[in-house]
């Protein structure tokens, strides 16, 4: 199914002056990152476009290559499942950047904050007093459904009071040019090794290019990230060893874990290599065991400590969760933070944020709709081919119903899992997010996109300027998430 | 470094050696049953299994089979094909302490070993056994060249040279417990090839030759594998350089308290380096020989001990 065609009303056609040089570049309904909707450049893409319509095609071809070849090399690679060679490819990229002007990153980089504060501070009081559940404005019964609550954290101090240390959050861009929040990942997002190394490969492949623009560095992603991460440390412990814990080499992400690791220098530890003894967490090292201060796990709640959640995960420390109660270590993020970005408690999000700040939501939510609700379910029910079908603990795109691209079985299969148990979804109506120029072949077409930045609260929040652009590469496809055969484009934040 | 990094990189050397020690064995043997007067094939045979650990069931098989159970056969943990997988295996657990050239010397190894499988047969097997060996040799190179010297390096070299006295050790003790295992003076055509073969199986042939000419005795034999300090496939030097590998960890690490460990891999080197030959072969030879297979397994195991899988009580204590 491709979402243009040219005898929809709202297909616009570019000025005469790009019939030669952009033949496949259609408008329609949705934003378009380069053109506005007047036909006209947008004058941040100018430069850029102009760029690479001078560029010959042998030689944009030839940069292509070379920037592939860069990734096998520096081994920026996934791992693709199911067969056992444990085949390794590289994360498809786009060689044509998304740029996003200083404005615009003004608005989303004050959004975000405002988000995440309020998040954590949800977290922090259902975890505690639960304040706005007794107020009524969340009801209890969304917490306590939800299979990511984390009883074993009620009470429980941590660090500074921060829950969520590292999160992305995705963002979409709406018709009217708006960025809202399709989703938040609390718990452990991935995917910012692609943006650092999209940077980078890029340097390599277009210098000139950055030469034209003025462009907000990201490469001190790294650095901030220790630095959050030692500023979480417990009290009394003035140089923390910290350690990133790895679930291993048969993970996707695995390139990624050992990335950072490098580019923070710390350990990459797997579970097995730590141990908990008198609620102090130690490695073993061949100079003996060695007290770890801060973890920035890359494990999943379920899997972290054998004692307390799954008895059958090995890639945990058994024990884990008590010498965090005690103090003695940090995890980033703490235990139970799925809550917040559970996509029921979603809708409740601009709420929490009126709650907590007594301010206006800066950024806003996509329309959802909860089948709980008798009457929207059947109006979900009726619409299921207009709609988004998610399920409200998953990630990454996974068990989704996608309407207008679904069969008939499909749905049907839907209603029925809908109706025995609306708790476990939600539904959005199909959006037509925003577009941005892709180098497909020899031209430049349209594709959809995404924007997943990364924030990091330490002792304050950072944002480094832009995230990861996520492109949807079929043609006219909505799904940009990795697993789902999405790609990645370099994101410039322009210095004005 | 985390002990599991340095158990992995203690199997990446052993394993890679335990290829190609398996590699020419299995290359010698088959080249002797082309010459040899077909005496008994069957016992060399047994010989090459008992050498090797192969499981049991691999006996009163064709050739085409031995050939695949022991070149590619992944099922069966001594096969050539299944050292190079867990030498992999364990590379891709530490591919960020190893280098780039080396990731990618084993790698290419593994795949292009994995790829020979069925493309193999009785004729060309030669070739393909050089060109594995060839791999091995490779990965070698660029460890000693593309990767720092330090504790992980050590680890390594402590594992191949582990992997090497203990193979040369139980090879040894299988020729003295054979039939021509007690000969005196000249050797018979027979005999000699036999010997050549286990000088070839050490690739000593040449250096032998080089040291003791052409005249082919056990007693010479076995003084020249066993105590030759130049030789790298000697027992001697073997041990020698596992001395140095687990010194050089020691200045590494911060550790002091490995006395045990020093004593007894000084005592092995030391019991070596000022032997007899007469000595030993007027003794019980066969149990001097799996006297040093035991003091190696007591090494290897209180060097464990040290660095890996050290207690947590006794760990905290210090």
């Amino acid at each position: 199914m491709k979402s243009e065609t040219r005898s929809d009303p709202e297909t616009l056609r570019l000025p005469a002056q790009f019939d030669a040089v952009l033949p496949g570049y259609n408008l329609d309904g949705a934003y378009d990152e380069m053109f506005g909707a007047d036909g006209q450049v947008r004058p941040e893409y100018r430069e850029l476009l102009k760029a690479f319509l001078e560029m010959p095609s042998e030689e944009l071809q030839a940069r292509k290559r070379s920037s592939d070849a860069s990734f096998m090399t520096q081994g920026v690679t996934f791992t693709v499942y199911g067969r056992e060679e444990g085949t390794e490819r590289i994360f498809p990229y786009d060689l044509l950047p998304r740029l996003i002007t200083g404005k615009e990153w003004e608005q989303i980089e004050k959004g975000l904050t405002q988000r995440i504060t309020a998040l954590n501070l949800f977290l922090r009081d259902v975890y505690h007093e639960g304040k706005i559940l007794a107020d009524g404005v969340v009801p209890r019964e969304v917490i306590y459904t939800c299979k990511h609550f984390r009883r074993e954290m009620r009470g429980l101090q941590v660090p500074r009071n921060i829950y969520i240390a590292i999160t992305g959050t995705d963002l979409l861009r709406l018709k009217t040019g708006e960025f809202v929040v399709l989703e938040d990942n609390l718990r452990v997002p991935s995917g910012v090794s692609y943006m650092l190394t999209n940077r980078r490969a890029m340097k390599r492949t277009l210098p000139k290019l950055f030469l034209s623009h003025r462009i907000r560095p990201i490469d001190h992603y790294a650095q901030l990230l220790l630095s959050t991460l030692r500023s979480l440390a417990p009290e009394g412990r003035p140089e923390p060893t910290i350690v990133l814990l790895t679930p291993g080499v048969y993970n996707s992400a695995y390139f990624e874990h050992t990335y950072l690791a490098r580019q923070m220098g710390v350990e990459l530890v797997q579970g097995r290599d730590l141990l908990v003894h008198d609620n102090i967490v130690y490695m073993r090292t061949t100079a003996g065991l060695r007290r770890v201060d801060v973890i920035y796990r890359r494990v999943d709640d379920d899997f972290c400590d054998p004692l307390v959640f799954r008895s059958d995960s090995i890639l945990g420390v058994a024990g884990l969760l008590n010498a965090y109660r005690s103090g003695n270590v940090t995890l980033a993020n703490a235990f139970g933070t799925g809550l917040a970005d559970d996509k029921a408690i979603y809708a409740w999000v601009p709420e929490i944020i009126r709650y907590y700040l007594n301010e206006d939501p800066l950024l806003n939510n996509v329309e959802t709709y909860h089948v709980t609700d008798p009457k929207k379910r059947q109006h979900v029910l009726e619409n299921l081919e207009r709609m988004v079908v998610k399920p409200v603990g998953e990630s990454g795109g996974y068990g989704m119903l996608i309407g207008p691209h679904s069969t008939k079985e499909q749905r049907d299969k839907f209603k029925d899992l809908i109706q025995a148990d609306p708790r476990n979804f939600i539904a959005q109506p199909v959006l037509n997010f925003s577009r941005a120029p892709c180098l497909v072949g020899d031209s430049i077409e349209p594709r959809h996109v995404d924007l997943r930045p990364y924030i990091l609260f330490g002792d304050k929040i950072n944002i480094v300027p832009g995230g990861l652009t996520r492109v949807a590469l079929q043609k006219g496809s909505l799904v940009v998430n990795s697993s789902q055969g999405g790609g990645s484009k370099d994101t410039w934040v322009l210095e004005s | 470094m985390l002990s599991r990094v340095a158990d992995s990189l203690y199997w990446i050397g052993r394993y890679l050696e335990r290829a190609e020690h398996t590699i020419r064995v299995f290359d010698v043997n088959l080249n002797l049953m082309l010459e040899g007067p077909a005496s008994k094939p069957d016992a060399r045979w047994q010989r090459v299994i008992y050498a090797l650990s192969v499981p049991d069931n691999l006996q009163d098989r064709t050739l085409d089979d031995l050939v695949d159970a022991m070149c590619f056969d992944i099922s069966n943990p001594a096969s050539i094909a299944a050292c190079i997988g867990a030498a992999r295996e364990n590379a891709r657990q530490v591919r960020d302490e190893i280098s780039t050239e080396q990731w990618q010397k084993l790698n290419r190894l593994y795949h292009s070993v994995a790829e020979m499988r069925g493309s193999q047969s009785y004729a060309t097997v030669s070739d393909l056994l050089q060109t594995m060996l060839d791999g091995v040799h490779l990965f070698e190179g660029v460890t000693d060249t593309t990767m720092s010297h330090g504790e992980g390096w050590q680890f390594i070299r402590a594992g191949r040279y582990m992997e090497r006295s203990t193979a040369i050790a139980t090879l040894l003790e299988l020729y003295y417990r054979s039939p021509f295992g007690d000969v005196e003076g000249i050797l018979d055509s027979a005999q000699y090839l036999e010997w050549v073969g286990l000088l070839r199986s050490c690739t000593a042939f040449e250096a032998f030759c080089t040291v003791y000419t052409a005249d082919l005795t056990p007693g010479r034999i076995l003084e020249f594998l066993l105590l030759n300090p130049l030789f790298p496939h000697s027992l001697r030097y073997s041990v020698n350089c596992l001395v140095e590998a687990l010194a050089g960890m020691q200045c590494e690490g911060r550790r002091s308290s490995s006395e045990m460990l020093t004593r007894r891999a000084g005592r092995l080197q030391a019991s070596l380096s000022f032997a007899q030959i007469d000595e030993i072969l007027a003794q019980d030879t066969g149990g001097y020989l799996r006297d040093v297979l035991g003091q190696c397994r007591i090494i290897q195991e209180l060097t464990y001990r040290l660095y890996i899988s050290y207690s947590v009580d006794t760990a905290l204590a210090i």
